[in-house]
């Protein structure tokens, strides 16, 4: 399942499918499968990566995605404003 | 998973809103600026303006790279379309209007001009019809930039160039500190630009400017994280670079897409629609790959190019000096269906979010 849902926005976060050579095939959620380029990340088969008119600028980081998550509780969980 | 929707929880919203109310009353007044439709889309959609304190503003500055092309450049790649060149874009560049006509009605009468996903999909097509003259007019900041240097650099076909029209967001940034009457005290900068650059490009802000800045995500708690970070600065009267989209961006950005910027790419002067010239903003094409520049191969004529249309007041939408509604003709002569301006053309156009989610 996809941790960032749908976005409609110009780069949209992507599911690695299948890799071969520069080519990745995607899922952009809900079914939706396309063939993007990957010779700018080094993307792996079940990494999600944001995808840009048909290139994959960077991979997105399910582990820092938790971390942020975790930062912000401790943020809004501080006693101070 | 918990997580799952985390990043648009109601609950989580909540909280950071109500710490921005907290801090509201120690920051007083205080205006942002963000640099990216989607950006503009996101605050739009989810209502964030209205769950914001009356003390906070959020503007939307020069962040759709659609509506900055000038219409020398429109008029540059309506005259290759009318000359038979097939005219490969992305979709919402077709209907920016040139001196005397956009993309779409160049079409209209005759024109080949076929919207692609991809700039891979173009080359595919001048692959397939190897009789045809292909022109891929390449529109976008940083994020589309790389893959138009991808395919450069592995070389097109023959039948096969580029009308580059590519940006660079901070020298844009830089400006809108230059204008006086903004008075901005803060940058939401666009996350996904920066997952290309990194942080490096944003380090003046702060540093030479004192202007707080804090690379945010699109999502709605993304923003209002954006926000909140920007005002705890500013109440600790510490202004400096602040990550918030760390899942994406990363530090150094993409290393790979940024050699093959500079591999490809010189940057010089470039134009912006509404804005004017701007130092080191552009991207344009090394001498070693000329043969791919269609300016060039088809001897393109410069001209000056009339960049506004009667009554628009998208120069003073696209640097957040007015607010789309704030326009005579917007939503009564200048609608999505029918835009006048560039603003309301692409998805990423301030007026085109406002007049689609704001009503």
């Amino acid at each position: 399942m996809c941790l960032f849902g749908f976005v409609m926005c110009l780069a949209i976060p992507a599911f690695i499918v299948s890799v071969e050579g520069n080519c990745a095939n995607v899922d952009f959620g809900q079914g939706v499968l396309r063939r993007v380029n990957v010779s700018l990340v080094n993307a792996k088969v079940g990494e999600y990566v944001i995808v840009h008119a048909g290139y994959a600028i960077q991979i997105v980081k399910e582990e820092e995605a938790k971390e942020t998550l975790k930062i912000w509780k401790n943020v809004l969980e501080a006693g101070q404003p | 998973m918990e997580e799952n929707y985390a990043f648009r929880d109601a609950q989580f919203a909540r909280c950071i809103v109500e710490k921005i109310r907290g801090l509201a009353v120690k920051t007083g007044d205080v205006k942002f600026c963000h640099v990216c439709g989607t950006h503009e889309w996101a605050i739009a959609h989810y209502g964030l303006r209205s769950l914001l304190p009356s003390e906070v503003e959020v503007i939307a500055g020069p962040g759709c790279p659609v509506c900055v092309v000038p219409a020398a450049e429109i008029d540059a790649v309506v005259f290759l379309a009318k000359r038979g060149v097939v005219v490969t874009c992305f979709g919402d560049v077709l209907r920016v209007p040139g001196s005397d006509s956009s993309l779409l009605e160049a079409k209209a009468v005759g024109a080949d001009v076929r919207v692609v996903y991809s700039v891979s999909d173009a080359i595919d097509m001048a692959k397939r019809e190897p009789d045809m003259q292909f022109v891929f007019f390449a529109v976008g900041f940083e994020t589309t930039a790389p893959s138009t240097a991808v395919e450069v650099m592995l070389g097109p076909p023959e039948n096969f160039s580029f009308l580059i029209a590519h940006r660079l967001i901070p020298p844009a940034m830089e400006l809108l500190l230059s204008i006086e009457d903004l008075q901005i005290n803060g940058f939401i900068a666009p996350g996904h630009v920066s997952a290309v650059t990194g942080l490096n490009p944003y380090e003046m802000f702060p540093c030479e400017y004192k202007m707080p800045t804090v690379i945010g995500g699109f999502e709605p708690n993304d923003v209002l994280m954006s926000i909140y970070l920007l005002m705890h600065q500013i109440s600790q009267g510490e202004p400096c670079l602040e990550n918030e989209y760390q899942r994406v961006v990363k530090p150094e950005g993409n290393p790979k897409a940024l050699e093959v910027i500079r591999d490809v790419f010189n940057v010089s002067e470039g134009y912006w629609r509404g804005i004017g010239k701007l130092e080191k903003s552009a991207l344009t094409l090394k001498d070693e790959f000329t043969k791919f520049n269609a300016q060039t191969k088809f001897n393109i004529p410069i001209t000056e190019g009339k960049d506004r249309q009667q009554n628009c007041q998208c120069h003073k939408v696209i640097i957040g000096k007015i607010k789309p509604d704030q326009c005579p003709m917007f939503l009564k002569a200048c609608t999505p269906a029918k835009p006048i301006g560039a603003c309301m053309v692409s998805n990423e156009g301030t007026c085109h979010v406002w007049a689609k989610t704001i009503q």
